[in-house]
């Protein structure tokens, strides 16, 4: 959190409304939960500016193509100004890459209550990455019954981010958000 | 009704929360917000160069990794609504849309090093930088291996051209990860994640389709056959690939030649096929990192640029 030195009480009141406004953006392909939840949004500082204060908030997109960076940096510029913050700079952030794993408990939690089965842990390696030809194998449980009796139907599903899956039991499709 | 358990984890449906009801797509103005004016890849992260290396030969060995990505995936983008089954037309169109977002980080790093590699266009242009090098060079200014412009084939050529391309990316970007130039490595990383999912789509559609039905064995023996010719290229150095990889910002291809052939014996093991032998004397190799490429990449970029080129002022 960076409040200005100069207005230090004004700059942490402008910090907590700046960072609960962007705290209630949507993420737009997978909208039952925020991007606070999905671990997208990062962090949401003020600088002072020669015009007045400025709110910097810092994103790093899921995949390299998302296409949907563009719509999260407009729905946040529109949400903080609706919240009374008028001069709003979205950021990239490109290192740390994005890990499923930021994915918050709540998030997770949401993402189960809507239908979509969350990731598990992400198995971190340095050197080479080893070749997987046989069957993917996940702990999934379908989100709608919990049976455990799921089937894959394609590691690529609707969006860049998710895994398509079928539950043997209830026999509903599914999503899975993929482990990266 | 059962105690539904992640009640106690989210709480409630209360009203104003992000996880109200109607604060979901529909009750949400701000979902709808469109119109701030910046579309910068690299919006925000420090572009600063390494210390070094040339920022002429960094961008156009950015130009070398980002080009790769962008036919490869112009070339898989031809299969959507044309793949045997709706899932894999959404695997290629995944696969092809991950590498259009590394190509644009890639084009985009190349301009941030080296503005003078971008085509001019008329200043009252929209086109941002990365968009003018995709769209307005012309076939000689592209620096793509021959084995992503190769026409696109059936789905067994589709399937080993992807094995092949993606094994020998995930290594390079592997070793990218330690680039010293930190916009790059970030790019190298994140690309990791995403063409491990590749190569293992791809190797697993190899190892069915030669292990399948004599036709299907048929085809992939003869897209081997058709593509293997251009394999040397993607261990062959460009000058340009040494100099950046002795400074410490890239890769040298043959450095990751046994590692490559490594991961594609195992496929081919699997597969039950031989893996032909990789011919690395000079004269068996293409030139498409000098800009010298085939027709087929003249009609390729002919359906790619089209739009951008009628329209260069043009904004929607």
């Amino acid at each position: 959190m960076t409040a200005t030195p100069t207005h230090p009480t004004t700059g942490t009141d402008l910090v907590e409304r700046a960072r609960a406004a962007a705290a209630q953006v949507v993420d737009p392909e997978l909208p039952v939960l925020t991007l606070a939840d999905l671990g997208v949004l990062r962090d949401v500082t003020i600088e002072d500016g020669p015009d007045g204060d400025l709110v910097v908030v810092t994103v790093t997109p899921t995949y390299s193509g998302c296409p949907a960076m563009a719509t999260m940096r407009d729905d946040l510029v529109h949400r903080l100004r609706t919240a009374g913050l008028p001069r709003v700079q979205v950021r990239l952030s490109l290192a740390p890459a994005w890990s499923s794993d930021w994915i918050t408990p709540r998030g997770r939690a949401a993402l189960r209550k809507h239908g979509i089965s969350p990731p598990g842990p992400v198995e971190r390696r340095d050197g080479p990455v080893p070749l997987t030809l046989g069957p993917v194998r996940r702990a999934t449980q379908c989100p709608r019954c919990t049976s455990a009796d799921v089937e894959l139907v394609s590691e690529f599903g609707p969006t860049a981010c998710t895994a398509l899956y079928r539950c043997r039991a209830c026999l509903d499709p599914f999503e899975h958000v993929k482990e990266i | 009704m059962s105690h539904d358990p992640l009640a106690d984890v989210i709480g409630p449906d209360d009203p104003g929360s992000p996880y109200d009801a109607d604060s979901l797509l529909i009750g949400d103005d701000a979902h709808w917000a469109f119109g701030t004016d910046f579309e910068d890849p690299l919006a925000g992260v420090d572009t600063t160069l390494p210390d070094g290396v040339d920022p002429a030969e960094l961008a156009e060995y950015c130009l070398m990794l980002g080009d790769d990505a962008l036919v490869l995936s112009q070339r898989l983008s031809e299969w959507c609504s044309r793949a045997p089954d709706l899932e894999e037309d959404v695997a290629l169109a995944n696969i092809a849309l991950d590498l259009l977002g590394q190509a644009r980080l890639l084009l985009a790093r190349a301009a941030a090093a080296d503005p003078g590699c971008v085509p001019d266009l008329p200043p009252s242009s929209p086109v941002p930088p990365e968009d003018a090098l995709a769209f307005f060079r012309d076939d000689r200014e592209f620096r793509n291996v021959h084995l992503a412009e190769a026409p696109r084939g059936d789905f067994g050529e589709a399937v080993t051209r992807l094995v092949l391309l993606s094994s020998w990316r995930l290594a390079l970007l592997g070793r990218l990860r330690e680039s010293s130039d930190p916009v790059l490595a970030a790019i190298a990383a994140k690309g990791v994640a995403e063409v491990t999912y590749h190569r293992d789509y791809a190797a697993r559609w190899f190892v069915t389709l030669a292990r399948g039905t004599d036709e299907s064995r048929r085809r992939l023996a003869s897209a081997i056959a058709v593509l293997w010719p251009l394999v040397p290229e993607l261990f062959a150095a460009h000058d340009i690939e040494v100099r950046v990889a002795e400074a410490g910002a890239g890769v040298e291809p043959a450095a990751v030649l046994d590692e490559v052939t490594g991961v594609l014996d195992q496929v081919f093991d699997a597969a039950g096929l031989e893996r032909p032998a990789i011919d690395l004397r000079p004269h068996a190799r293409q030139r498409g990192r000098d800009g010298v490429h085939t027709e087929a990449m003249g009609l390729l970029l002919a359906e790619m640029q089209v739009v951008a080129r009628a329209h260069p002022t043009g904004v929607w």
